[in-house]
């Protein structure tokens, strides 16, 4: 088959002669309403899971009337099979500190931060060193912003923007009830924009070469392009920038070990994707959107394994503090286990997938929600896996 | 302690013992703990939202939280000790049980578990003869597992305290960890 898998280079992309702050200079000479138009124009969602409209995520926090508005940018990085973000922070951090000076710009904001997850502890030195640099910088440029680092103590669900805010803000990482949203109540209760690591890059290269480039990538509901982390059973695991909207088949074919029997697309909270679907699946908004996250699982592998990894996952992670999350994890580990061991009857998996159905309408925030994506899409697609 | 022996010897290189004694500051009743306590809550600002950096620095010195330690952040910070146990206790790196000087977290999420996480737990379980979730007696190592480290292309891997060590092989972790054995007094 034909590959027509289109790898493109804005993130990564080193230019000697534009520098971010040059971008930035360029940036700040501009209104930022305009800056807010190119944004919507150029269709940039939201790359770390969710996918709100970028442009309209900014233009909210900058109609809030507060004296006090914060930037965070999301490093918190904790989807199983996702490490696209370090990679950006460790190569690229100049164009997110820009983005985040971008957006204090337009929003109005005096300050930034950077939650980056303990487990990238090993990133600190470094980042701070070159924050430092940055941060003189805008000084120099008499623009009244500066960017701070802040580090997460090894818990997932701190990634979700909410419990992001709580665990700045010295408490538990719990999520919180919405509304409000960040763009109106954040951290310390003031409007908020909370953009991921990439999202943030992107900004800063719309700003750079104008939403129509961006725009010509993808698809009429995916814009641009995405960064890829690739891992499982593939001879080459790492990590790809690849045009949105692209069709699963492609992608196995490039990245697949000629033996793919699912792709597990999003993460542990994402879809399962068995092989027979690899034709009609689209990955992008308007199929199965990903924060990245692509693990490939060729046909030596135990799909049972699989979700019972994902399960222990989530119910350790599960932050605890509504029930139908901390006991539906529970309870949908201990029900596949009873499964497989003959002491419950395989007609059981149906009630389990009733008890994602609940999580999904009563967990309060996307982890518990999304627990019945994996669940469902492995149980629908590997029954046999998970009985025998 | 060390602190304390140091600040004895700094001073008594200039003063007698009686002087050393009436010339105590503070600093000089407070235990270590309570005088990083300090140092930190100073650096950090004496807010609530100081609290996570205030504990990582803690556990960065001394591993983990103590109870003593605990405490005087809650009178640094004017909090409820219950408040300060129960951020800490929501965190996985935030230990409020004894840990080594050498905190090693396999990653057991799912692609490293498919690159051969087990072994790897195996192997450093059977060389430092303790389980995992366990202390070596010497206090040198702690051996824990952890959920995905961010690094899947290139597993199993581990943290030992922050620094990462991906693409291991059993023979690599135990080099690595051998590494850290000859270095850690
Ligand atoms: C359990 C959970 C974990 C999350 N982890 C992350 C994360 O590590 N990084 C991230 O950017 N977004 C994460 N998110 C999504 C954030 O809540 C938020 O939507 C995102 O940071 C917004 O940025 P974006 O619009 O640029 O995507 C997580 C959401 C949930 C429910
Ligand atoms: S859904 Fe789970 S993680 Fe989210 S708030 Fe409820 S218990 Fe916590
Ligand atoms: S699964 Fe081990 S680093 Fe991601």
């Amino acid at each position: 088959m034909e590959n027509n898998l289109k790898k493109v280079d804005i993130i990564f992309e080193v230019d000697e002669k534009v520098t971010p702050i040059d971008v930035l200079d360029k940036t700040l000479k501009r209104a930022a309403d305009e800056i807010i138009l190119d944004l919507i124009d150029s269709g940039l969602k939201g790359r770390g899971g969710a996918g709100f409209p970028t442009g309209l995520k900014w233009k909210f926090t900058r109609n809030e009337d507060s004296d006090v508005k914060y930037v965070i940018c999301n490093a918190d990085e904790g989807e199983p099979g996702t490490f696209k973000d370090r990679e950006i922070l460790d190569r690229v951090p100049e164009k997110i500190f820009t983005g985040i000076a971008i957006c204090g710009y337009v929003v109005g904001a005096k300050e930034g931060y950077i939650y980056l997850r303990g487990e990238y502890n090993f990133l600190l030195k470094t980042l701070q060193r070159k924050l430092d640099i940055f941060n003189s910088q805008l000084k120099e440029r008499n623009f009244d912003f500066t960017v701070y680092l802040k580090s997460g103590s090894g818990a997932y669900v701190c990634g979700e923007e909410s419990a992001l805010f709580e665990s700045m803000e010295g408490k538990r990482g719990e999520p919180r009830n919405k509304p409000p949203y960040p763009t109106v109540a954040g951290y310390n209760s003031k409007p908020t924009v909370i953009n991921n690591v990439e999202t943030l890059v992107y900004t800063t290269m719309i700003c750079h070469m104008g939403p129509e480039k961006f725009k010509a990538l993808g698809t009429n509901d995916s814009r641009g392009s995405k960064v890829f982390s690739v891992s499982g059973d593939t001879p080459k695991p790492g990590i790809y920038e690849l045009e949105l909207g692209m069709p699963l088949h492609e992608f196995v074919n490039e990245f697949g070990d000629g033996d793919a029997k699912a792709i597990q697309v999003g993460g542990a909270s994402g879809h399962c994707v068995p092989r027979k679907k690899f034709n009609d699946t689209i990955i992008g908004f308007e199929g199965i959107p990903t924060g990245g996250s692509m693990m490939i699982f060729n046909s030596s592998r135990s799909m049972y394994n699989v979700l019972h990894d994902y399960l222990e996952f989530f119910t350790e992670e599960s932050c605890g503090q509504c029930t139908p999350c901390r006991v539906g994890c529970q309870q949908l580990l201990k029900g596949i286990e009873a499964v497989k061991r003959g002491e419950r009857p395989p007609a059981y998996l149906e009630d389990l997938k009733k008890l994602t159905a609940t999580m999904k309408i009563a967990a309060k925030c996307g982890l518990g929600q999304s627990v019945g994506n994996p669940f469902n899409s492995i149980v629908d697609n590997f029954r046999e896996e998970i009985i025998y | 302690m060390s602190r304390i022996v140091n600040q004895f010897t700094s001073h008594t290189q200039f003063t007698n013992h009686k002087q050393y004694f009436i010339k105590l500051k503070l600093e000089d009743y407070m235990s270590t703990t309570e005088v990083l306590v300090k140092e930190l809550v100073e650096k950090n600002g004496r807010t609530r939202n100081s609290l996570m950096p205030v504990l990582q620095g803690i556990v960065q010195q001394e591993h983990y939280l103590s109870e003593e330690a605990m405490l005087f952040v809650a009178k640094e910070l004017d909090l409820a000790a219950a408040d300060v146990y129960g951020t800490a206790s929501f965190y996985t790196f935030l230990d409020t049980v004894p840990r080594g000087k050498n905190i090693i977290r396999v990653c057991k999420t799912i692609t490293c578990h498919m690159k051969g996480k087990d072994e790897i737990v195996n192997v450093l379980s059977n060389a430092l003869k303790i389980k995992v979730g366990e202390t070596t007696h010497d206090k040198k190592f702690t051996l824990l597992t952890a959920n995905c480290l961010g690094w899947c292309h290139k597993g199993p891997v581990m943290l030992i305290n922050d620094e990462v060590y991906p693409d291991l092989t059993p023979q690599k972790a135990l080099e690595i960890v051998e590494e850290y054995a000859k270095t850690t007094h």
